[in-house]
C-alpha cells in the first residue's frame, strides 16, 4: 500500500496564497512519485485526519507566521507524526532573526550590519533618537523588512533617512519586529539545500534579475517579470562559496531535510542574508528551477525527503 | 557540491514576448493575494462583495429546473440566440418597469452577467487610448474592462448626492480640449460600488441634460438598484432619456449570481452593434442560464423574494452602521448607504489602506483598499467595506477588530511622526462600545 502524505498548506498567514500554490505543486510531485496524498489545511479536521490515516507523514508547506516558527512542527512532535523539514525547536531559533544571524555569524558567514527592534522600542524611547542611531551605525542605503515574514512582504529599501519611518511602518505592519539592516549592493542568489541522505548538499545558485530592478512581490509572482539565471553568472569560486555558505547555514542553524539561503554576492563574496524552512515551490520559485537545472527531478527530491522522514 | 556547466536564462512563463500590450497590467499583487486570508472562517471579511442567497428558496428552484430539463432539455440545452430569449428579455422589460423604464424586448441583450454587457459596450465603442468618464471611485470590475481595451479613464468628482455636474462638463470640455474624444460616462447612480451613494433624482435630470447639451452618452449600470433598504426603488437615468443611455441590468443581487445572466437596454442602432459583438464573443449567452431564471420569475414571488433579501441586507447594514459608530477612532469619516453592499470609509491624511491590509489580516478582518476603485492611483486613504455577506454580529465584530487596527495604526505612524499626534490621543480616547459620539458622515 502507498505511503500516505499530508501536505499542509493555507494556514493563517499573510502568505497563505503562495503557501497554496506551494502545497498544490508538493502534492502533484508526491502524487506522481507514486504516495497517496491529501492537501489539508491548517484546520480542525486535519488531526482526525492524520488519526485516521495509517502512519502518515506530514510534508509541511506553510510559509510564515506558525508554518516557520515551529508551531505546528511542536503540534506534529506532540502527536507524534513522522513530518519532513526542520525541527520545532530549530525553526523557532531560525525564524527569530535576531538569534539565528549570530549563530551563522559565528560559523563564520558574513552577514550584513544589522538592528532588530520591535516597534514599541520606537514609542517608548522616541522614534527619531534611534532612526538617528541606526543611520549612524549603518549608514545608507538601508533595507527594512519584517522579521517573520517572507516573500518581500512589508520589505523595501530606505535610500534617504527622511524615507525610513514609512519603511518601518510598513514593515511593522507584518509583525511587531522589524529588521533594518545595511543594504548590501550585488548579485541577488538563492540556493537550495536538501539532504536526500548524504547530508546536506547545495544544489545550483539560481541568480534573480527582476526587470525593475527590485524583487518585490510582484517581480517574485509575475511570471515573466524577472530573469533567473542558474547555475548563476558568476565565476567557479564564487558559486562555491554561496553553496558552501548555504550549506553552513543549514548546518549551523540545525535545518533538516530541506532549506533556501538567500544570499547577496559582494566583489565576489557572499553576504548572507537569511535562511527559509519552508522555500516556496510555486512555478515561479527558486528550489524548482534550481533541481531542474540540476537534472535532480523534483518529485524524486520530495519523494526520498518523505521516505526519510518515514523512518525517523 | 553541484554546479551543472550548462547555464539556464530564464523568464518561467516562454510567452512573455507574445502577449498583447493590454495584458501589461495583469500582475502579482500582495494585497490582492491577502484575500486568500480572507477566506479563511476566523477572519471576518468585509472585502468581497458576495451576494447572500442564502435564503433563496432552494427547492423550489431545483424542482423547477429538474421539471424545465424534462419538459424542454433538448432546447435549453442548445445553442439560441445571440440577443436571447424573447422570454426573458420580456420578463427584463417587467423588472425595469419597477424602476420606470419603459422598453421593448426588442432593445434588449442578454449576456453572461451585466459585467459582460460591459465588456460588450466598451469593445463597441472604444479604440486604445479613448476616453471613458467614471465616477470616482468606481467600480474595480468596469475600471479593469475599460484597461483591457486600454481606454483612458478620466474620473469625475462625486459627492453626497453622487457625479457633480459641473464636473462631468469641465472633464468633458477638457477632454475635448485636449483633442481627444469621450466615449461615454459610465455611472452606478444606485448605492455605487464601492462608495454607496445614491444619486439624487434631481442630479439625474441634470446629468442627463448635460448628457444631452454635451452629446455623451451614459452607461448606466444598475445591479443594486432594486436593493434600496430605505426607500422605493428610484427612477433609472434611463427612464428619462432612451437615446443618451445604455442601461445594464443584472440577476446577480436579486436573483444569483451564478447563472451569470444580466442584459444591456441599448438604443437601437447601438444594439445591433452589441449583437454582432455578442456573436463573436460567445455565439449566444448561456441558454440554460436563461431559461432557468425566466421560469423562476414566472414561478416565484420574485418580487416578494427581493423583499426578503432587502430585510436581511437592512439588518446587515444596520449592523454596520452601529459597529463604525461604536468602534471607528476619530477622524474616520464614511457614508451612510441606503442601498446596496458597501460602505466607503475615510481616514485620515498619512494613512494607506493598501498597507494598512496586512494589519488588518493580522487582526482577523479584511476590507478592499481604496486604490483598487481609481484608475489613477488615488483613494489610498479609503477603503470599501461590504456588509453583504457575513451574519450582522460578524460584521459588527469585524467593525471591532477594524476599529482595533486603525487604533494600533495611528499609534504607529504617530511614533514615526506620519499623522498628526493629536489623532493619537483623539484615537485612544475615541470608539469603544460606549460611545453615543456620531463622527462626520460626509463622503
Amino acid at each position: 500500500m502507498a505511503q500516505h502524505v499530508i501536505v499542509v498548506a493555507g494556514g493563517l498567514s499573510h502568505e497563505r496564497q503562495i503557501s497554496l500554490e506551494s502545497g498544490h505543486r508538493v502534492a502533484r510531485e508526491l502524487s506522481q512519485a507514486g504516495f497517496e496524498v491529501t492537501l489539508s489545511d491548517i484546520q480542525p479536521s486535519l488531526l482526525d485526519l492524520i488519526d485516521k490515516l495509517d502512519r502518515p507523514v506530514i510534508f509541511p508547506m506553510l510559509h510564515g507566521g506558525a508554518g516557520e516558527d515551529g508551531a505546528v512542527h511542536e503540534v506534529f512532535e506532540l502527536i507524534g507524526v513522522p513530518y519532513v523539514g526542520t525541527t520545532a525547536v530549530a525553526c523557532r531559533a531560525s525564524y527569530d532573526k535576531a538569534l539565528a544571524i549570530p549563530v551563522v555569524a559565528r560559523a563564520g558567514l558574513t552577514v550584513p550590519k544589522r538592528v532588530i527592534l520591535p516597534h514599541d522600542m520606537f514609542r517608548d524611547l522616541g522614534a527619531p533618537t534611534l532612526m538617528r542611531l541606526i543611520e549612524d551605525r549603518l549608514g545608507l542605503p538601508l533595507f527594512v523588512k519584517p522579521s517573520a515574514s517572507g516573500s518581500a512582504l512589508g520589505a523595501s529599501r530606505v535610500d534617504r533617512i527622511e524615507d525610513l519611518p514609512t519603511a518601518l511602518v510598513n514593515a511593522y505592519s507584518y509583525g511587531r519586529v522589524a529588521v533594518v539592516e545595511e543594504f548590501i549592493e550585488g548579485t541577488e542568489i538563492a540556493v537550495p539545500v536538501f539532504d536526500l541522505g548524504d547530508g546536506p548538499i547545495a544544489f545550483p545558485p539560481v541568480e534573480i534579475r527582476p526587470a525593475s530592478g527590485v524583487y518585490d512581490f510582484e517581480a517574485r509572482y509575475t511570471a515573466g517579470a524577472t530573469t533567473y539565471v542558474c547555475p548563476a553568472a558568476l565565476d567557479y569560486d564564487s558559486v562555491a562559496a554561496c553553496q558552501a555558505a548555504a550549506v553552513e547555514a543549514h548546518k549551523s542553524l540545525r535545518l533538516r531535510d530541506l532549506s533556501r539561503a538567500d544570499i547577496i554576492v559582494r566583489d565576489g563574496q557572499p553576504v548572507f542574508i537569511e535562511s527559509s524552512v519552508a522555500p516556496g515551490m510555486t512555478e515561479t520559485s527558486l528550489v524548482p528551477l534550481s533541481l531542474a537545472t540540476a537534472d535532480e527531478s523534483l518529485a524524486d527530491a520530495l519523494a526520498t525527503l518523505v521516505r526519510r522522514a518515514a523512518v525517523r | 557540491m553541484n554546479v551543472p556547466e550548462k547555464r539556464v536564462e530564464t523568464r518561467i512563463d516562454p510567452y512573455v514576448d507574445a502577449y498583447a500590450s493590454r495584458t501589461k497590467g495583469l500582475k502579482a499583487s500582495a494585497v490582492r493575494a491577502l484575500f486568500a486570508v480572507a477566506n479563511r472562517p476566523e477572519v471576518v471579511s468585509l472585502a468581497g462583495g458576495m451576494p447572500n442567497i442564502a435564503d433563496l428558496p432552494l427547492d423550489v428552484v431545483g424542482d423547477s429546473i429538474a421539471d424545465l430539463i424534462r419538459r424542454r432539455g433538448p432546447q435549453i440545452m442548445n445553442y439560441g440566440s445571440a440577443q436571447g430569449e424573447e422570454r426573458i428579455r420580456e420578463q427584463i422589460c417587467e423588472v425595469m418597469r419597477l424602476e420606470q423604464i419603459e422598453a421593448s424586448p426588442d432593445d434588449i441583450i442578454v449576456s453572461c452577467g451585466s459585467q459582460q454587457a460591459l465588456d460588450l459596450v466598451t469593445r463597441t465603442f472604444v479604440d486604445p487610448g479613448d476616453v471613458i468618464l467614471a465616477e470616482a471611485p468606481s467600480y474595480v470590475g468596469a475600471l479593469g474592462t475599460f484597461a483591457a481595451y486600454q481606454a483612458n479613464v478620466v474620473h469625475v468628482a462625486m459627492d453626497e448626492d453622487g457625479i457633480i455636474p459641473e464636473a462631468f462638463r469641465a472633464a468633458t470640455i477638457a477632454v475635448r480640449a485636449a483633442g481627444r474624444q469621450v466615449k461615454f460616462l459610465y455611472t452606478i447612480p444606485n448605492f455605487n460600488n464601492p462608495s454607496g451613494i445614491l444619486m439624487t433624482i434631481e442630479r439625474r435630470r441634470q446629468l442627463i441634460a448635460l448628457a444631452e447639451e454635451l452629446d455623451v452618452l451614459i452607461v448606466e449600470d444598475n445591479p443594486y438598484g432594486l436593493l434600496a433598504l430605505d426607500l422605493p426603488p428610484q427612477p433609472a437615468i434611463r427612464s428619462m432619456d432612451s437615446e443618451h443611455v445604455i442601461y445594464l441590468g443584472s440577476f446577480s443581487k436579486t436573483f444569483a449570481p451564478g447563472f451569470r445572466v444580466g442584459w444591456a437596454l441599448a438604443p437601437p442602432a447601438v444594439l445591433k452593434k452589441l449583437v454582432l459583438a455578442q456573436e463573436s464573443a460567445t455565439l449566444c449567452p448561456p441558454v440554460f442560464s436563461q431559461f432557468a431564471i425566466s421560469e423562476y420569475l414566472s414561478t416565484w414571488d420574485w418580487k416578494g423574494q427581493i423583499d426578503k433579501f432587502r430585510s436581511m441586507y437592512r439588518e446587515r447594514r444596520d449592523a454596520m452602521m452601529r459597529g463604525l459608530i461604536d468602534h471607528m477612532p476619530a477622524g474616520a469619516t464614511w457614508t451612510h448607504p441606503k442601498g446596496g453592499f458597501f460602505v466607503w470609509l475615510t481616514l485620515p491624511e498619512g494613512f494607506d489602506s493598501d498597507k494598512l491590509s496586512a494589519r488588518a489580516i493580522t487582526h482577523r478582518v479584511a476590507f478592499t483598499p481604496g486604490t483598487a476603485f481609481y484608475a489613477d492611483g488615488l483613494g489610498s486613504r479609503s477603503m470599501r467595506l461590504s456588509y453583504c455577506f457575513p451574519t450582522p454580529e460578524r460584521i459588527y465584530e469585524g467593525t471591532r477588530r477594524l476599529g482595533e487596527t486603525l487604533r494600533e495604526e495611528i499609534e504607529l505612524r504617530a511614533t514615526f511622526g506620519l499623522v498628526d499626534p493629536h489623532l493619537a490621543i483623539e484615537a485612544a480616547s475615541s470608539g469603544g462600545p460606549a460611545s453615543t459620539t456620531l463622527p462626520n458622515h460626509d463622503f
